[in-house]
């Protein structure tokens, strides 16, 4: 297992919510949207320009900025 | 017999979770839309009678969360707690049911009654989602009603259930869950701080003030303060406490660890025999299959700009038909006006402030009723969220939102739109700042109304280049709205950018009958609320420009003139001139000379009339400073004041203003001749002017609606920033010009 931040997770990469970091409201968005440690989720992909990324959780699709994601740090496999 | 209290019920929900389709469902047509006092976001009361018993149903802004972070969900928390609703029909969307629960434990944390609506449940059994409402209801205590909101199924059991709970309940019952070792010790000290001082209790559970406190709530904390410095300074203290104690001991805050365990109480509340999922979660859905095209790295672009277009192309070419039958209605009524009324300044109120003014405020109204009705259905499918995902990247760079788009395009980001419907359409835009930096700039692109302008001035000095310079002037009207909205972002409205933060809901199809109330109330609350107020405002002008006339000798003159003018006439003519009020296609060629000349007299005198007036005074003054800097005399700026009223005016305006020396050779020449054949004006000018046009002030009906939107103070700032910003770049142009030797 490896913790890496969302932004550098890449399409169909499947992770759990390792920590947010954000405070304020960005934070407080962020959880509400069900962005908790330990929640399983899928990146679906990223916005034709790269940014934004869209991640799957929950039965949901969330979309965030990169600038955003840089708060979430995620478990991954490691891949080799 | 019922207490009259306690018939109000609140609907409360996530977005996209069919909470207002329930709400028209149960309303129908009785409903209401209006604005909560001093903000922007969007009332909805509407009535239903159960058992004979009229309840009375307000459907809450449309959130995620219950914090003070935004306006929506502050209108919908100070309602719960001001207006204390009998109960809560907190509508939850069954696929997407941790989420959506998450709005619903604050709920209970507050304490309010809450009666469950698990919505869509048609969806989640496509899903292969089963939920056993009974338990969930009973884990949870309080009444779950299954109800799919498209086809009503479930609504009349959901509003007896309301009723009987109504009847029921009294006062208010917090749920307590658990926040770990760490917050809930806390909670206990604090709650046993505000108890006996009876802290805010009149307002909500002690409980729950603690709670605000530890999540650092600036509006609690403020009203707190208010209250009882010295209780709010020791409950301060002990969230402080316990927050660093957490950043040292976990690297955590004690906002972080509340969201966590409620989470957490959500997790263990579906476990065991709530939710069954009867095949695997990992199935592509249609929602998904759509997507992996609508938002394709290259077919994504292409079908947005697709229907971008259609979206305009609705807005614009179905509405054209009724504007048209209103303008005819109108100037038939004002030629009815005009032969039935005695000549003086009543008439010309009547004519030009009222009817004019009325005319002018209903002229938007189909336009407001196709724009509406095309944005609410992309909403409700969900394709907006997508667009605002596409083109976020670009729009974020100045400041914006990639949700402006729609409203740039409305107001003529595709030349020929109008800034009235586009400044309603930043309804959809969330973030605050955003919101108004998008308002203000939103009118900078080439509408209608300033079309035939530009195509005036084109044909006077550019001819033969049209098509290619109003390709250029679009592109202007781009790179001005977002640089400037850079710059008023990094300035005035200075500040970091609002979480962005979209969900991309399952595409759905709107129901038919939303869609026509939604598009309906808007509508219809355009005409009440800005209607008034662009009425006022066309008397206003309309007095600008008619006051104070011309004195009593000058008039006499032109009465003398005209009197010589009918005494060479022979008798026939001078009879058929002074009784037909026709116009001069029914003369034949004996009478037109007289005719024309008269004509010729009257616009003189219109001329002179105008020079005089108080606008035309204004336009002189300014004149001392325009000629020079951007190349405009006072015809101009008389024009250009007079096209705040509304920009198509500017044409009329000139025209008066250049009437000089047209009865010289009696026949009509067109203003753009008469322009073209004035020595003292350049193509340099001409260009200036169009630019300044393109960027000042937007027209009264806008500036309205800009009010209505956000505030007076954004209104005013719209009129003298956007002229200011037109006066600069079109004096560079003009002055750069010179400097260049293209003058």
């Amino acid at each position: 297992m490896a913790i890496i931040p969302l932004r550098k997770m890449t399409k169909g990469q499947r992770g759990t919510i390792h920590r947010v970091t954000a405070r304020g409201e960005l934070g407080r968005r962020i959880r509400d949207m069900g962005l908790v440690p330990g929640t399983p989720f899928q990146v679906q992909g990223r916005a034709p320009l790269k940014d934004p990324v869209a991640i799957r959780l929950r039965n949901f699709t969330l979309t965030l900025r990169n600038s955003e994601s840089d708060f979430i740090e995620a478990e991954v496999e490691e891949t080799l | 017999m019922i207490n009259p209290g306690k018939n109000l019920i609140a609907m409360a929900g996530n977005p996209n979770c069919g909470k207002t389709t329930l709400f028209n469902a149960i309303t129908g047509a009785h409903q209401h839309v209006g604005n909560y006092p001093g903000i922007t976001v969007e009332k909805k009361e509407g009535y239903c009678q159960v058992n004979g018993i009229q309840m009375q149903l307000v459907d809450l802004p449309g959130t995620y969360s219950l914090t003070a972070y935004s306006p929506e969900e502050l209108v919908a928390r100070n309602f719960l707690i001001q207006d204390r609703p009998s109960v809560v029909i907190n509508i939850v969307d069954s696929s997407n049911l941790e989420r959506n629960l998450y709005l619903t434990v604050q709920l209970l944390e507050l304490g309010v009654p809450v009666l469950i609506a698990l919505n869509m449940v048609d969806m989640a059994a496509s899903r292969g989602v089963e939920i056993n409402y009974k338990e969930l209801g009973r884990r949870l205590r309080l009444p779950v009603i299954p109800t799919v909101a498209r086809t009503g199924k479930g609504k009349a059991e959901l509003l007896e259930a309301t009723v009987q709970m109504a009847q029921k309940v009294d006062g208010w019952e917090p749920l307590h869950i658990s926040y770990g070792p760490d917050i809930d010790p806390v909670l206990d000290k604090m709650e046993a701080q505000i108890q006996p001082s009876g802290f805010l209790t009149d307002l909500h559970h002690g409980r729950w003030t603690a709670l605000k406190y530890l999540e650092t709530d600036e509006e609690v904390i403020r009203k707190g303060r208010e209250r009882d410095r010295a209780v709010s300074d020791k409950l301060e203290e002990l969230a402080e406490q316990v927050s660093q104690h957490l950043q040292k001991t976990l690297d955590s805050y004690p906002e972080a660890i509340i969201a966590d365990h409620r989470y957490g109480f959500i997790t263990a509340l579906l476990k065991e025999g709530v939710v069954k999922q009867n095949y695997k979660a990992d199935r592509l859905f249609l929602s998904d299959q759509l997507d992996r095209v609508l938002i394709n790295r290259f077919f994504g672009p292409v079908l947005m700009m697709l229907i971008i277009y259609g979206v305009y192309l609705f807005t614009f070419t179905y509405s054209r038909a009724p504007v048209e039958w209103l303008g005819a209605a109108f100037s038939a009524l004002g030629r009815f006006a005009d032969s039935s009324l005695p000549p003086g300044p009543l008439k010309s109120l009547l004519i030009s402030g009222v009817i004019d003014g009325v005319g002018g405020v209903l002229g938007f109204v189909p336009l407001i009723l196709f724009m509406f009705f095309a944005i609410a259905f992309l909403e409700d499918t969900g394709y907006l969220a997508r667009v605002a995902y596409m083109l976020d990247r670009i729009f974020r760079t100045f400041g914006l939102h990639g949700s402006s788009v729609m409203a740039y395009i409305i107001s003529g980001g595709i030349a020929g739109g109008c800034a009235v419907p586009g400044v309603l359409a930043t309804r959809t835009l969330r973030s605050p700042r955003e919101r108004i930096a998008t308002l203000i700039t939103a009118p900078f692109m080439n509408c209608g109304a300033k079309l035939p302008v530009f195509a005036m001035l084109i044909a006077a000095f550019f001819p033969e280049k049209e098509a290619q310079l109003m390709f250029v002037l679009t592109i202007l009207s781009w790179i001005a709205a977002l640089l400037i909205a850079k710059l008023i972002r990094s300035t005035v409205l200075r500040g970091p950018s609002t979480p962005f933060l979209l969900e991309l809901p399952p595409y759905r199809l709107p129901t038919f009958k939303g869609l026509l109330i939604h598009t309906w109330e808007r509508a219809w609350q355009y005409v009440r609320k800005a209607g008034t107020i662009i009425l006022a405002f066309s008397i206003l002008f309309w007095a600008l420009m008619s006051f104070p006339g011309l004195p009593k000798s000058e008039k006499e003159l032109y009465d003398q003139i005209r009197g010589s003018i009918l005494a060479e006439a022979p008798q026939g003519v001078r009879k058929s001139l002074l009784n037909s009020k026709a116009s001069a296609e029914s003369s034949n060629a004996e009478t037109a000379p007289y005719r024309l000349r008269l004509q010729g007299v009257d616009y003189e005198e219109a001329h002179a009339a105008l020079k005089n007036s108080i606008a035309g005074r204004i336009g002189s003054a300014l004149a001392t400073i325009t000629a020079s800097k951007n190349g405009f005399d006072w015809r101009i700026n008389v024009a250009l004041l007079s096209g705040i009223a509304a920009k198509e005016i500017i044409l009329s305006t000139m025209g008066t203003a250049y009437s000089l020396g047209w009865s010289r050779r009696g026949e009509k020449i067109p203003l753009s001749g008469r322009l073209a054949a004035d020595p003292s004006m350049t193509p340099l000018k001409a260009f200036s002017l169009i630019i300044f046009i393109m960027l000042y002030a937007p027209c009264l009906a806008t500036i309205t609606c800009i009010i209505r939107e956000s505030s007076w103070k954004w209104g005013l700032f719209s009129m003298t920033f956007n002229t200011a910003a037109a006066f600069i770049i079109s004096m560079l142009v003009y002055r750069g010009g010179i400097w260049l030797g293209l003058g």
